[in-house]
């Protein structure tokens, strides 16, 4: 196969792990499928029909070889099954120091919004060394965010935050793809991730942003949709104070909890009255609407960077799981009594 | 479910139609009671079919209700309950009808059944004659879902306002104005679909009625009527289960 | 050997004219024109696979638009899946051979028969009117919500065609277990059946069961399309991912169902081609069980970077390992059938050591994208694509075009020419590989699925894959022309040109109408090839 790539770029944390789980079961498939097909053909050459009159012997099977046969493969997926999981576990937990980016699909896109302001359309820039997450959303129909040189992927699905996170290892420039189908210029959609030395890196953020921070530009957003006025950080507004907030787990009005995760905050400011702290009357209009992704993550932003102590340790538990993005856009339990 | 000697049972002969069949047996059949069997059978895994037809749609309205419970609760109560009570009772008639033709095609009695058959007719075409009025009122309303969807229109409009955000409701108006229109959705797809199976049923009845009028049944084969009534219950069943989930969500 | 006698009377010279055929109910009649109209689908199914591999050929997506592009491989899919596959082996060869194989005269319900042939070419009709009128461009699979906001294509009658042919399908199905549990000839208990019908009775249980759930969700996105209604609509709190739920509970299953039927064509013709009772019989029949039911617990595979729950995840990938293993079983005793059998390589034996390679590499694949971590990557990539098209051309149309040429000489009583048949069975085998296993390496590479350009370095992978495809439309292409030629001019076949010891060899061929003049009373058990049995029988 002289010229013909058979590997993309290694260059994340896990690409390796990946690449050798998948040559472990490249192995096992090979040799079951030389193992098989060596004896058919060698039974097509030892048994072939020798005169017209001949027939086979009468076998009826035999049970010890119908459990080896049934219970070796069962080990041998197992032992992938457990590889995979513990590996799939790793790629949808992003570690806590993780640096945040928002990525937003839309028919056919990428834009990227960095926390210090920067924002890009189908590029990338990450520095080396350092674990990314990045919460992924689109505008309108379905879409996937794939890195294939890091080997990991996720859906964007308008109305909520799927997180994805990935440590590059390689400066370089990778490909980035949308791997679902989002209509006409779905293979349009593609762009590069370009992973940089983190002075480099340094260098070209510094040269981005020019309209400020993401939460600067939250603050700003916060103040001009007037969510100052109830949300004072004195708690004694009509809505609670956003202050501190950020990780930590409220109590609902119906009597839940629920952990203040982006993917809550998300839901509070887009379906107001689905998940109300507890103590206050569901005043707050829903801002569907009036308030774009990008603004969104803006004030997702702003109010994290009210909880400066939640940012150093940024708790925000990231499996798929986290109860506020595993419901649809809008879940309203609210009033279930 | 099969004992493997389908062809035993009553079948001194397996080939040659040289001694006297029922007319009614069709040619691939040893005997009567073969065909019987088949047809029940038929039937049965026919409504299996049936029931994950509309099991899918259980599935679909049981998650909603879960996430959207509130908005659930609200769009059912702006449902008029009376019609579908009525609905309900002639519904549960009408099975009563049903029985009693097959009963009747069972014990021989042609009039009995063909009159019977078409008592149940006519209860099923005033269950769709009320569903009618009910969808009359849902586009009266504003309650299809769609560009003119406006879960507060009427209410508003008549000045009646129960349909308002009441005490205690913590979803926004934009909110339930939204998420009641999945509520609206399921409601039309799932009564929609029920009166199909009502009208294909009745279309069957029609059938059934004429077939028992020119005396094709009689004790030994009557299976179409069974058959039909088995099709008829299941159908009636289906709306068992739809009235408490479509009228009655928390209405107490 | 006495020169067989071509039968003056049977299913094909009863009754004459359009007429007797439009309004047969002979299962046999129905299964042939099943035959001609799967065909048919077959062959556009596949012009539009001869667009998609030309596009492909260059990086720049200079032939086609790239709407153009999208309605290609949508059309394919749907036109494959729905109109070939799902109805190919259990409505052509299982409509013409289970009634034989279990000594009855038809099924259970003839009329239904027919009414779902009318009902499968009313969805074909549907279907054939949204190309006329400008294609569809949603994808097979139909995902919300770019199906039912977004897309401006002739998304309604696509759906329609697919939805009514679901019904086709259920029929069928309904049939068939009916006909296995009440019309056995007497004597003929389970574990005498061939393992053909076990197979087909698995596969009614997935058809009855599966279809009216991916109908009722088409119902749905139906209704959000025409009507405006909002179930999945993300605007109005509905959830697209449910939908995805909903599909592939149905549509993984029916990936058994167009392999399993096809199994049960291996497991008759490995039999009968080494004259010897299947290895293990009772392991490879209630495989065909164990893989229907499976089947229904592992749909959320297709959804893994979707955005379910990691332990979900979890859970669902555990139990997609579970299907791995009555599949293993099945190729297992297969193998072991062959030792110490009698072996000789007509066509239909050539055509199933071809599945045997293909399958087992479908199969073994299917591992890669069970396992988690690796599955993150190869999700929605040309490794998926590779991986089912091993299992549904390789194993399924494989299966298909082995069991065709099984039973060409008794559905017709004619023989084709063994030299053709040969040669277009190691066509499709070595033509299937170079399309697809190139494929497999651009799905590591990381070129997605339903990409219309793509990037430079993807190239030479996709040229050798679509070179491939012409040597594999070669191959498919060739069969049509000695079957059709083999209708008139092909030898006589006889009853059983094979030895063959199922219960449908014993009749004439073409068979009666009524497929047998004496239902056989003394059923010997299945593939019983003791010297006693062949003496008595005359199979050799």
């Amino acid at each position: 196969m002289g010229g013909i790539p058979l590997f993309p770029e290694a260059a994340s944390s896990f690409a390796s792990e990946v690449d050798a789980l998948y040559l472990f079961i490249v192995a096992v498939s090979a040799f079951f499928t030389v193992a098989i097909s060596a004896a058919v053909v060698f039974f097509a050459f030892r048994y072939r029909r020798r005169h017209p009159e001949e027939i086979g012997a009468h076998i009826e099977g035999s049970l010890p070889l119908e459990l080896l046969w049934s219970i070796i493969p069962t080990i041998i997926a197992m032992v992938m099954f457990a590889w995979g999981a513990k590996l799939y576990y790793e790629m949808r937990r992003a570690p806590a120091e993780s640096l945040q980016i928002y990525a937003v699909g839309k028919q056919w896109m990428w834009k990227f919004q960095h926390t210090g302001g920067q924002r890009e359309i189908n590029e990338l820039h990450v520095p080396v060394g350092r674990p990314i997450k990045v919460l992924v959303t689109s505008e309108d129909v379905l879409h996937d965010l794939y890195f294939p040189s890091f080997r990991t992927k996720i859906d964007a699905i308008p109305g909520r935050y799927q997180p994805l996170w990935f440590e590059a290892t390689k400066p370089g420039r990778y490909h980035i793809f949308c791997a679902e189908y989002c209509g006409t210029k779905h293979s349009g959609m593609i762009g590069t991730v370009i992973v940089m030395e983190p002075q480099q890196y340094q260098d070209w953020l510094a040269g981005g942003g020019s309209e400020g921070t993401m939460a600067e530009r939250g603050a700003k957003l916060f103040n001009d949709l007037a969510c100052n006025t109830c949300h004072l950080d004195s708690g004694q507004g009509r809505g609670p104070s956003l202050k501190d907030i950020v990780g930590k787990q409220v109590e609902l009005a119906g009597g839940q909890t629920a952990i203040v995760d982006e993917g809550y905050l998300r839901e509070s400011i887009l379906n107001s009255q689905a998940k109300i702290v507890k103590g206050f009357t569901p005043l707050m209009p829903t801002f569907q609407g009036l308030v774009s992704e990008e603004g969104l993550a803006a004030l997702i932003e702003h109010i994290k960077s009210l909880s400066p102590q939640a940012a150093a340790s940024a708790p925000a538990p990231v499996p798929a799981a986290a109860p506020s993005t595993s419901t649809p856009a809008a879940p309203a339990q609210g009033a279930r009594r | 479910m099969s004992n493997g000697y389908a062809h035993a049972e009553g079948a001194p002969s397996m080939h040659g139609h040289d001694h006297a069949h029922h007319p009614a047996l069709q040619h691939h059949f040893s005997t009567m009671s073969q065909q019987r069997e088949a047809g029940v059978l038929g039937m049965w895994v026919f409504l299996l079919t049936e029931v994950l037809f509309f099991g899918g749609l259980f599935i679909t309205y049981t998650l909603y209700r879960m996430w959207y419970y509130e908005a659930f609760a609200l769009a059912s109560k702006s449902i008029e309950i009376v019609p579908g009570l009525i609905n309900t009772v002639v519904l549960i008639g009408s099975s009563l009808t049903m029985a009693l033709s097959v009963r009747s095609a069972q014990t021989n009695q042609r009039k009995a059944t063909v009159n019977w058959l078409i008592a149940t007719i006519i209860l099923g075409s005033v269950f769709l004659g009320i569903k009618v009025y009910e969808y009359a009122l849902k586009f009266e309303h504003h309650h299809v879902p769609g560009a003119t969807f406006d879960f507060f229109g009427h209410a508003e409009a008549s000045g009646e306002g129960h349909e308002a955000p009441a005490e205690g409701v913590t979803m926004g108006r934009d909110q339930i104005q939204r998420t009641t229109q999945i509520f609206f959705s399921l409601y039309f797809v799932m009564t929609g679909l029920h009166a199909l199976h009502m009208i294909v049923g009745i279309v069957i009845l029609f059938i059934i009625a004429w077939m028992a009028h020119k005396g094709r049944f009689d004790s030994e084969y009557h299976a179409p009527v069974e058959m039909t009534g088995l099709y008829w219950h299941f159908v009636d069943i289906v709306w068992i289960f739809l009235f408490p989930l479509l009228y009655l969500v928390e209405r107490h | 050997m006495e020169t067989p006698v071509y039968p003056a009377h049977n299913y094909l010279t009863n009754g004459h004219g359009l007429k007797s055929w439009l309004l047969t109910k002979d299962h046999k009649r129905i299964a042939i024109l099943y035959l001609i109209s799967i065909s048919a689908f077959f062959f556009l199914g596949g012009l539009f696979a001869v667009g998609i591999r030309l596009e492909l050929t260059t990086p720049q997506g200079d032939l086609f638009q790239p709407d153009t592009y999208n309605k290609f491989f949508t059309l394919h899919g749907v036109i494959m899946v729905f109109f070939f596959l799902i109805p190919s082996v259990p409505a052509v060869l299982g409509n013409f051979l289970i009634p034989p194989m279990i000594g009855a005269k038809d099924l259970a319900f003839p009329r239904i028969n027919l009414l779902s042939w009318y009902i499968y070419v009313v969805g074909g009709i549907f279907t054939l009117f949204a190309i006329v009128a400008g294609g569809v461009d949603t994808g097979w699979t139909f995902y919300t919500p770019y199906s039912a906001a977004s897309s401006s294509t002739n998304v309604v009658p696509t759906a329609l065609g697919v939805f009514i042919s679901g019904f086709s399908s259920i029929l069928t199905g309904l049939n068939f277990i009916v006909t296995i549990h009440r019309m056995r000839a007497p004597g003929l208990h389970w574990f005498k059946l061939p393992l053909f019908v076990w197979a087909h009775y698995a596969t009614s249980l997935i058809q009855v069961l599966g279809t009216p759930v991916v109908a009722i969700t088409i119902v749905m996105v139906f209704a959000e399309r025409a009507f405006g209604f909002g179930i999945f609509d993300p605007q109005r709190g509905g959830d697209p991912v449910l939908f995805q739920h909903l599909f592939w509970f149905y549509s993984h299953p029916a990936v058994y169902i167009m392999i399993l039927p096809a199994l049960g064509v291996i497991s008759e013709i490995v039999s009968t081609f080494s004259r010897k009772r299947i290895f293990g019989y009772s392991f490879v029949a209630f495989s065909s069980l164990a893989i229907a039911v499976f089947g229904f617990i592992v749909w959320a595979h297709h959804m893994f970077v979707a955005g379910i729950t990691v332990y979900a995840a979890m859970v669902f990938s555990f139990l997609s390992f579970s299907v791995a293993i009555p599949s293993a079983v099945k190729v297992f005793n297969w193998s072991a059938t062959l030792h110490r059998g009698s072996l000789s390589f007509e066509a239909p034996m050539l055509y199933v050591y071809g599945f045997f390679g293909l399958f087992l590499i479908g199969g073994l694949t299917g591992l890669f994208l069970a396992t988690l971590g690796t599955d993150i990557h190869l999700h929605d990539t040309y490794f998926v694509v590779a991986h089912f098209h091993y299992i549904m051309v390789g194993g399924a149309i494989m299966g298909y075009l082995g069991g065709v040429h099984f039973w060409w000489p008794k559905m017709i009583g004619r023989m084709y020419s063994e030299f053709w048949s040969r040669i277009s069975a190691i066509l499709v085998f070595v033509g299937f590989n170079l399309t697809f296993f190139p494929q497999f390496v651009l799905g590591y590479m990381g070129m997605p699925r339903r990409y219309h350009m793509y990037p430079d370095e993807f190239q030479v992978l996709n040229v050798l894959s679509s070179g491939g495809a012409a040597v594999l439309g070669l191959g498919y292409l060739l069969p049509v022309i000695y079957l059709l030629y083999s209708l008139k001019y092909g030898e006589v076949a006889g009853n059983n040109p094979w030895g063959a010891s199922g219960l449908e060899w014993r009749t004439q061929s073409p068979p009666l109408t009524e497929n047998f003049l004496e239902v056989p009373t003394d059923i010997p058990e299945a593939y019983e090839y003791t010297p006693k049995v062949v003496r008595e029988a005359k199979l050799v």
